[in-house]
């Protein structure tokens, strides 16, 4: 090897041999970055460009001649590997953004409505200032409850099917429609409720119970695929030892299997009901919308949070400005909650699912 | 305990739970075959009234299928819109969180990233019409100004910026956490050996992602994509919320004249809509429904090729 050098290399004492590519210092990328930011502030203070634009072209600025420096120095495979670098980084900033300033525009326009008035008065004989969410929380409350209610058990139930008893057509059949059921867009959920209640009630029918049973129709597949999974987590020898000490099926389930996956089931549920509790479209044409405190879900129309949002939106009454305020401040209490939702859906599945290494 | 075994012939007593508790679970599995049978069939029943209504009672149209067409070109055209957003951003997120931020954030970026999707749809509306929508004019001005020669900018520009780009941006934030989800499973399951092979080889990072992850992960981001879809189809009040609707078929992404959809336009007319109109309403509901079924369908059959083929590795 070393008596046959190669010739286009030659080894004059000049050069050292080259191990390793050449490489840009840690440093430059950062400098770079720093240089952007300067550019930047000189650009919008001095020339007076806006924000948005600034901002964008210095990420241009950046990106360009970050790619040309590392082109020139480390060859074209390094620059198109710091190329791809910028870019992915750019998307995760880019998904943050809306993230960002959307709780940041609920929090601001929010916070001002929110006062002890707010949440204890509803909006009847309201036309301009005042007025609140007080029938609206109650009607969530109440149509999530019986949703919830309704969803848990079944969902739970088939989870328990098709993981421990389900195997033949009628389980496939099961899996598939629950697939097809994640898949169904929340008005139509809306629509079906409204298309079943019709036939009982009469035309323009509108009651709490046809939004928890459109809820229903959103929340059961979730509740039956968190139940699945977790269920599948839990090792067979559990079940086999359990079946070994003599224990029948149904207790080995029930008092084995579930306890097991108990942590990871009601996360699942949580953040199923943190789904539901924000939907729309299916309370809008199930449930409708009122000024008045209703507790019968059985009887006429009932208001939910974000049919609240929603028809403070669309009829903020005169003069707006206190229509659109309260659809703020409402929607933060519903951001509240299904924030809450998720973290206490979090927190439990921290803190209670069995600890697999010690 | 012994006698049962000596006896060992018979079968030990089957206890009276074990023949109630599955029947019990498996009428609740019925529960969701009925459901849904019951979702087509009431939708059907009452939406079928519309397919043979007079002309005189379909508002705007003179058949249902002349009704239905801007509205499920309006759906088409949000939820492309929305893709074209957020598949290249959240393959991008995916991968940061997969491959290239450090791994003890990994997975707290990810609930970052969750986060965006327990937004409640409603509050993505009031933040499109409040907040983007008007930071948006200016953009809109330009493209009408300086590219107006593409038929997607023709303009007049919207001054409220309640246009169909617009919306479908809305949309694309919205799909944009399941998406992600997914590739980021999918990303994370490349086989260790894989990568460090193209690394070993030489390959950058960038490279090993595109010789690995890519590959791997090709079918996962395409059935992805289609969920993301099947969701965009459906959603519902961010959009009646933030466009300005009026019935056209046209490509003008940035005027206020734009097509609806039939979500939006679903929830718009519903709360007033009385006799025949509740039911053609309840139809175009129906064709969302088939249209939402369909690309879901198809998603669940690429994720379910796979799973066959992954075996293998």
């Amino acid at each position: 090897m070393a008596t046959q050098p190669p010739t286009s290399e030659p080894t004059t004492p000049k050069f050292t041999a080259r191990l390793h590519s050449p490489q840009l210092p840690r440093w430059v990328p950062w400098a770079l970055v720093a240089g952007a930011v300067a550019v930047g502030l000189a650009l919008h203070l001095m020339v007076g460009w806006g924000w948005a634009l600034t901002i964008v072209a210095c990420w241009l600025g950046y990106v360009v001649v970050l790619v040309a420096v590392s082109g020139r120095v480390e060859g074209r495979r390094k620059a198109k590997d710091r190329l791809a670098t910028s870019l992915v980084t750019t998307a995760f900033v880019l998904a943050l953004l809306p993230l960002g300033s959307l709780l940041w525009q609920v929090v601001s326009n929010g916070l001002p409505a929110i006062n002890s008035s707010f949440l204890n008065s509803s909006m009847r004989n309201v036309v301009g200032e005042g007025g609140g969410i007080f029938h609206a929380l109650w009607g969530t409350l109440i149509v999530t409850s019986l949703a919830a209610l309704m969803s848990i058990p079944i969902g739970l139930a088939t989870g328990i099917y098709l993981v421990e008893y389900g195997n033949g057509r009628m389980a496939r059949w099961i899996t598939f429609l629950v697939d097809v059921m994640t898949g169904i867009p929340s008005i139509v959920a809306g629509l079906f409720a409204y298309a079943l209640f019709v036939i009982f009630f009469g035309e323009g029918v509108r009651m709490g119970f046809g939004g928890a049973v459109a809820l229903s129709v959103l929340m059961i597949p979730l509740v039956v695929r968190s139940t699945e999974e977790m269920l599948k987590l839990v090792p067979n020898e559990l079940r086999e030892a359990s079946y070994a000490l003599g224990v029948p099926k149904w207790r080995t389930i029930v008092k084995v299997v579930l306890p097991t996956a108990i942590a990871g089931i009601i996360t699942g549920i949580t953040i199923a009901i943190a789904r539901v509790i924000g939907e729309t479209a299916p309370l809008l044409i199930i449930c409708g919308a009122t000024d008045s405190v209703n507790f019968n879900p059985f009887d006429g129309r009932m208001m939910t949070l974000p049919v609240y949002i929603y028809s403070q939106y669309k009829n903020p009454g005169f003069p707006p400005e206190f229509g659109i305020e309260r659809a703020w401040g409402a929607a933060l209490v519903l951001t509240v909650i299904v924030m809450a939702l998720n973290l206490v859906a979090r927190l439990i599945s921290y803190y209670f699912s069995p600890k697999t290494k010690a | 305990m012994t006698s049962h075994a000596v006896e060992g012939t018979h079968r030990p007593p089957r206890s009276v739970g074990d023949r109630v508790f599955p029947a019990l679970v498996t009428a609740a599995g019925a529960v969701i075959l009925v459901t849904l049978a019951g979702v087509a069939l009431f939708l059907t029943y009452e939406g079928l009234p519309a397919l043979t209504a007079k002309a005189a009672d379909i508002p705007g149209a003179d058949s249902f299928a002349a009704y239905v067409w801007p509205l499920l070109y309006g759906t088409l055209l949000a939820s492309v819109l929305a893709l074209l957003f957020a598949v290249p951003v959240s393959i991008g997120v995916a991968l940061f969180i997969s491959h290239f931020a450090p791994r003890r954030l990994a997975s707290s970026l990810g609930y970052l990233v969750d986060l965006l999707a327990a937004v409640p749809s409603i509050i993505y509306g009031l933040w499109g019409i409040f907040f983007l929508a008007p930071r948006l004019v200016p953009l809109y001005d330009w493209l009408a100004g300086h590219l107006s020669w593409i038929p997607f900018f023709a303009g007049p520009a919207s001054v409220t910026g309640r246009t169909i780009l617009t919306a479908g941006f809305v949309l694309g934030v919205m799909v944009l956490p399941i998406m992600t989800s997914i590739c980021r499973e999918i990303f994370l399951q490349t086989p260790r050996l894989h990568e460090e092979a193209a690394l070993a080889l030489g390959a950058t990072r960038w490279e090993m992602i595109r010789m690995t992850v890519f590959p791997y992960g090709r079918s996962g981001i395409v059935s992805g994509a289609m969920l993301a879809l099947g969701r965009a189809l459906g959603e519902t009040i961010a959009v009646a919320t933030i466009l300005s609707v009026s019935n056209v078929v046209s490509l003008n992404l940035i005027s206020s004249t734009n097509p609806g959809t039939i979500a939006a336009n679903i929830a718009l007319k519903f709360p007033e809509a009385s006799g025949i109109e509740v039911n053609i309403l309840i139809a175009t509901g129906l064709v969302l429904f088939i249209v939402t079924f369909l690309v879901n369908f198809l998603a669940r059959a690429i994720v379910g090729r796979r799973a066959e083929f992954s075996g293998a590795n």
